[in-house]
């Protein structure tokens, strides 16, 4: 193989994966990375470095659409932003610490997790349950457009969330990945927040999770041109299409679709891992 | 000054937000893919080595380094900037909100602004310090 080769087919397995994580909501990221492995016999460490960038390239441009709309909450966003870049740096420096079979193995489970919680419909808590009084004082109560006008929502558990972003941050930093589906479920599960507010704040803080962690990948020489450059192109090119085909396609099966993909890559990247054989 | 402070509505922000995140990842492709070009043209018919990981060489690693290698005209260089770019646009997004709560006099949010752009900062330059 050559290196044109090899670039115009991660291009091509690119485009393909940002579409599909465009149109099931997962993100690129979580399938390249194995493939890059499985499929092309790329080191790890370069794999999740190219995976990284390409989740700022996605993240920034999906969240430019979703900011103007009026949805995504910049202060929630914010606050949670400590937690997720403090966890991104130390997820990062774990990276480079850690034997590259582990990073394999917590990877598989990850992927596992995160296929399960975004193929899964949660019911979205209600109830009486008080509103926090440090979302009042960081005023982080808002509302967000509905076809019936702007509709109020109040933020509750603040530091549980706060918490859980910490996780979502580690482990993008550790695996190069997004994160998407934590971020959702600590801010709409565990914070109340509304799904569609939830799932673009979401997107607009991947970015800024991400950029903590490029920094040590960048130093540490995990983020290869010729690796990421096609990545990075690819996954951009493909999410691009894929928010523009969002509403003329039958998502459930795709998502189903995805989700055995992802099982069957998340299974293969832990027997791998286990038995070391990447 | 009281006309300028109220005129940073949350729809003007968000709209001047969403604007640095589009031109950002733009340029950020533009620059990667013309990079791209000189890459394959030069090295496309080499062997790809990229299943051993021997790490970047210290000239693709830093942000003086890429420097020095795009004025030279090396096309994995000019891949690097755009990588940089790329990674800048979401930082960049932060140092905007940082003067957007302070010309709201939020002083509250400029802190947590301010500390959230100071980690990423730390991230970028920290082999340096």
């Amino acid at each position: 193989m050559t290196i044109l080769l090899f670039t115009l087919l991660v291009g091509s397995v690119s485009i393909v994966a940002g579409l599909l994580g465009a149109l099931t909501g997962l993100g690129g990221g979580v399938v390249i990375v194995p493939v890059l492995m499985l499929a092309f016999g790329v080191d790890i460490r370069y794999a999740i470095g190219a995976s990284l960038v390409s989740v700022i390239a996605t993240s920034s441009g999906a969240a430019a659409a979703f900011v103007k709309e009026g949805y995504s909450n910049i202060r929630i966003g914010m606050v949670l932003e400590i937690a997720t870049t403090l966890g991104a740096l130390g997820g990062a420096a774990l990276a480079t610490h850690l034997p590259t079979r582990v990073i394999a193995v917590v990877f598989g489970v990850v992927l596992l997790v995160s296929a399960w919680l975004s193929v899964r419909r949660h019911p979205h808590p209600t109830g009486s349950r008080a509103a926090d009084p440090l979302a009042g004082w960081l005023n982080l109560d808002s509302t967000y457009p509905t076809p019936d006008g702007p509709r109020s929502y109040r933020v509750r558990s603040v530091g549980a969330g706060f918490g859980l972003m910490g996780l979502a941050g580690a482990l993008s930093g550790l695996l190069g990945i997004g994160s998407g589906a934590v971020k959702v479920l600590a801010m709409d599960q565990v914070m109340g927040i509304p799904f569609k507010v939830s799932t673009t704040t979401s997107n607009f803080m991947i970015g800024v999770t991400a950029a903590a962690s490029a920094g040590v990948y960048l130093s540490r020489g995990y983020i290869d041109p010729g690796v990421a450059m096609p990545v990075v192109l690819g996954v951009l090119a493909g999410s691009t299409i894929g928010a523009r085909l969002l509403t003329s396609l039958p998502t459930r099966w795709l998502r189903l679709l995805f989700g055995i993909v992802v099982t069957a890559l998340a299974i293969e990247m832990i027997h791998q891992g286990i038995r070391g054989t990447l | 000054m009281t006309a300028r402070t109220s005129s940073w509505t949350d729809e003007r922000f968000e709209g001047v937000l969403g604007n640095v995140l589009r031109w950002g990842v733009m340029a950020s492709a533009v620059v990667v893919a013309a990079g791209a070009v000189i890459f394959l043209l030069r090295h496309g018919s080499e062997a790809p080595a990229y299943h051993v990981f021997r790490g970047e060489p210290s000239d693709l690693r830093t942000v003086s380094g890429i420097a020095a290698a795009v004025r030279s005209g090396r096309g994995r260089g000019l891949v690097q900037l755009g990588l940089l770019l790329l990674i800048a646009t979401p930082v960049s997004r932060v140092a905007l909100s940082v003067v957007v709560f302070a010309l709201k006099a939020d002083r509250r949010y400029v802190l947590i602004t301010l500390f959230v752009l100071g980690v990423l900062l730390y991230s970028l330059f920290g082999p340096y310090l």
